[in-house]
């Protein structure tokens, strides 16, 4: 059997999950990847050395390399690049090893705008990527922190052991238990004054942050959206 | 061993800096913008330590008057790291603020999600930065991610007069100045800087105690000149912190070969994909730890890491994986050979790894250490006190 296509890069259709779209709809959304002010320092080309994919943990276990993105981005491949936004981004860790390129790239930076674009533009591969973690988004947005002790719960982590259980069968007299003034809360990392959030909730706003969200997550996005009017027109702050 | 491989392994040991991989001194930018008229630098005052970051530039660590930049990871799922930080700080004497005027960064939710952009990102950064300068106490950011994430916006935003009128329309809205600090201060490298003081106020003998150290991607991957490197920690050729920390108090550091490799954490996965975690953490840098260095603790200085390779193990156990070793913050590990309680400060009940065996090596009895805690847990259950107080951990 024939391992590679006559494109060693694209997954054959077989493979890949996502729809084709027309290449004119795949120009209007790499052109958006190029069109971020953080791009021209992100690539310079690519040696094709594979340095990057040798320090990146991602790749170790998914079909999944920087080089091969780097690449398609250095060559402007508008069809290969499309399929990586569809098939590829959301393997990355994030971790930034690949900042080892000898060229002086950060593939893992093109990635964090490629999945951007993937999410403001509600493509498939974001709304797959995403599912299951909304409640995070939600908790990140509304409250300033993103993780809270009452997540812990043990049938979220199963996989973390027993000690899940005694912090969930615990946890307003563990939190209690904590020296720090700042720590005894239960649904946020720490007390965050109520005015700071406020401040947060104009940044998403102003930012067009929050709108991101609205092809991904309709529902998170209408649920926080009253959240945040609500609050601001209560404290009478007009954006 | 032949002579040829002699001179290259001679080579190896001598590392000099070469002025031409030199990254270039963001301050020229930073003071430029401020004389310009265009932002406000907070300063370092009062004591500081001058550090080496990695091309031979120096970094002022300001050693009290400090502003906490919390972690949500931290302080939601791992309170002992946090709590560590702050208790050390006490015991040396030196002041500082806990806000409650503070947002995560939300880097976590950026590099899992993508659900936010360049300019929200640096905005929440300056609002955070304009809320430490008003304290008038210097920040202190203690998660890696965070450090490595506030570092790429002070980049983007020196080198962008785009981004900088973005964030200051927001900033103008919320009656917030633009400020962005002298120095982005991570707390693994003001433990770095007070070494010498943390060493002298050791009171338990770790001469037998293995540590490996896990260095996190995003303190040193990320704006990579400025992180602290010292000729004396592996010959100037990994990270200083953390194992700088680790040889000052006089533990038995041991190498490994994948310490360049990250955890496993990856933001997303860690919360909806873990089974690539769980592998990466465990197959990529606990085994081989176990395998190369047999630790007795491994021990690194970021929220996601210690999470990682601390929660990873438990499922990899029942694999009959070579797994089962303690993970902590080298905050922690350091507050405990301060003597500082296991639980009441470090809170090592949190934490899934098997630590016990660790104490016992440290010379503290955990079982005496666990009842006493019990006593105090049932004072608060009594409602005879509403919480754990400093005062109760003696500093
Ligand atoms: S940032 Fe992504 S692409 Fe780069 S090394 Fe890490 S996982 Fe690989
Ligand atoms: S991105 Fe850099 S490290 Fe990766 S293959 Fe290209 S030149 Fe090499």
């Amino acid at each position: 059997m024939a391992t590679v296509t006559t494109h060693p890069y694209f997954k054959v259709e077989s493979v890949a999950g996502h729809t084709d779209v027309p290449h004119a709809e795949k120009e209007r959304l790499i052109g958006q990847v190029f069109a971020d002010p953080r791009m021209p320092s992100y690539l310079y080309g690519c040696y094709e050395c594979g340095i990057c994919v040798a320090a990146c943990p991602s790749a170790r276990f998914y079909d999944f390399s920087p080089r091969r993105i780097a690449q398609a981005a250095a060559r402007h491949d508008v069809e290969l690049l499309f399929q990586q936004l569809e098939e590829d981004v959301w393997e990355c860790s994030q971790c930034f090893s690949c900042l080892r390129c000898p060229r002086g790239n950060n593939p893992g930076g093109i990635i964090t705008i490629m999945r951007e674009v993937a999410v403001t533009n509600g493509l498939r591969s974001a709304k797959v990527a995403l599912e299951g973690y909304s409640r995070i988004i939600y908790k990140i947005m509304s409250t300033g922190t993103q993780v809270s002790p009452d997540m812990l719960q043990p049938d979220a982590f199963p996989d973390w052991g027993p000690e899940v259980k005694d912090v969930s069968e615990n946890l307003s007299l563990w939190r209690r238990a904590l020296p720090p003034e700042t720590h005894h809360t239960t649904s946020t990392g720490w007390d965050v004054a109520e005015s700071t959030i406020l401040e947060l909730y104009v940044i998403w706003m102003e930012t067009g942050a929050l709108d991101m969200i609205k092809e991904v997550d309709s529902g998170i996005h209408m649920i926080l959206e009253e959240i945040m009017e609500e609050r601001l027109e209560e404290e009478g702050i007009e954006l | 061993m032949s002579d040829a491989v002699g001179v290259i392994l001679s080579k190896k040991r001598s590392f000099e800096r070469t002025p031409d991989r030199r990254s270039a001194d963001f301050h020229e930018e930073l003071f430029a913008l401020e004389a310009a008229g265009e932002l406000i630098v907070q300063r370092v005052t009062g004591d500081y330590v001058n550090v080496s970051t990695k091309y031979g530039l120096p970094k002022k660590i300001q050693k009290g008057h400090l502003w906490h930049h919390k972690s949500c990871g931290q302080c939601g799922h791992i309170p002992g790291y946090s709590t560590s930080i702050f208790w050390i700080m006490r015991k040396l004497g030196y002041d500082y603020s806990d806000p409650r005027d503070q947002t995560s960064c939300t880097a976590w939710n950026y590099y899992a999600s993508a659900t936010s952009n360049q300019a929200a990102q640096a905005a929440v950064a300056l609002r955070n930065f304009a809320a430490a300068n008003e304290t008038g106490y210097f920040p202190l950011i203690h998660c890696g991610t965070s450090y490595g994430h506030y570092k790429e916006v002070r980049s983007e935003l020196l080198h962008s007069a785009d981004l900088r009128a973005q964030v200051r329309k927001v900033l103008g809205k919320l009656g917030k100045e633009m400020v962005i600090p002298e120095e982005i201060v991570h707390y693994s490298e003001w433990l770095y800087a007070m070494k010498d003081e943390i060493a002298s106020a050791r009171i338990l003998d770790l001469s037998g105690v293995a540590v490996t150290v896990h260095p996190a991607c995003h303190y040193y991957k990320l704006v990579e000149g400025d992180a602290i490197y010292d000729p004396d920690v592996y010959h100037g050729q990994r990270t200083a912190a953390v194992s700088g920390l680790v040889q000052a108090l006089g533990a038995d550091l041991r190498s490994y070969s994948t310490f360049f490799d990250c955890c496993g954490f990856g933001f997303r996965h860690i919360l909806v994909q873990r089974d690539f975690t769980r592998s990466f953490a465990t197959l990529r840098k606990i085994e081989v730890m176990k395998a190369e260095a047999d630790p007795d603790v491994v021990l690194t200085h970021d929220t996601g890491c210690v999470t990682a390779l601390d929660k990873s193990q438990f499922a990899t156990q029942a694999h009959d994986r070579n797994v089962g070793v303690p993970v902590m913050s080298e905050a922690q590990f350091a507050a405990i050979s301060m003597g500082a309680h296991p639980f009441k400060v470090a809170q090592l009940h949190w934490h899934s790894t098997n630590y016990r065996p660790l104490l016992e090596k440290m010379g503290i009895d955990w079982e005496a250490a666990w009842a006493d805690f019990q006593k105090d847990l049932k004072k608060l259950e009594a409602n005879e006190q509403q919480y754990l107080t400093w005062a109760d951990v003696g500093v």
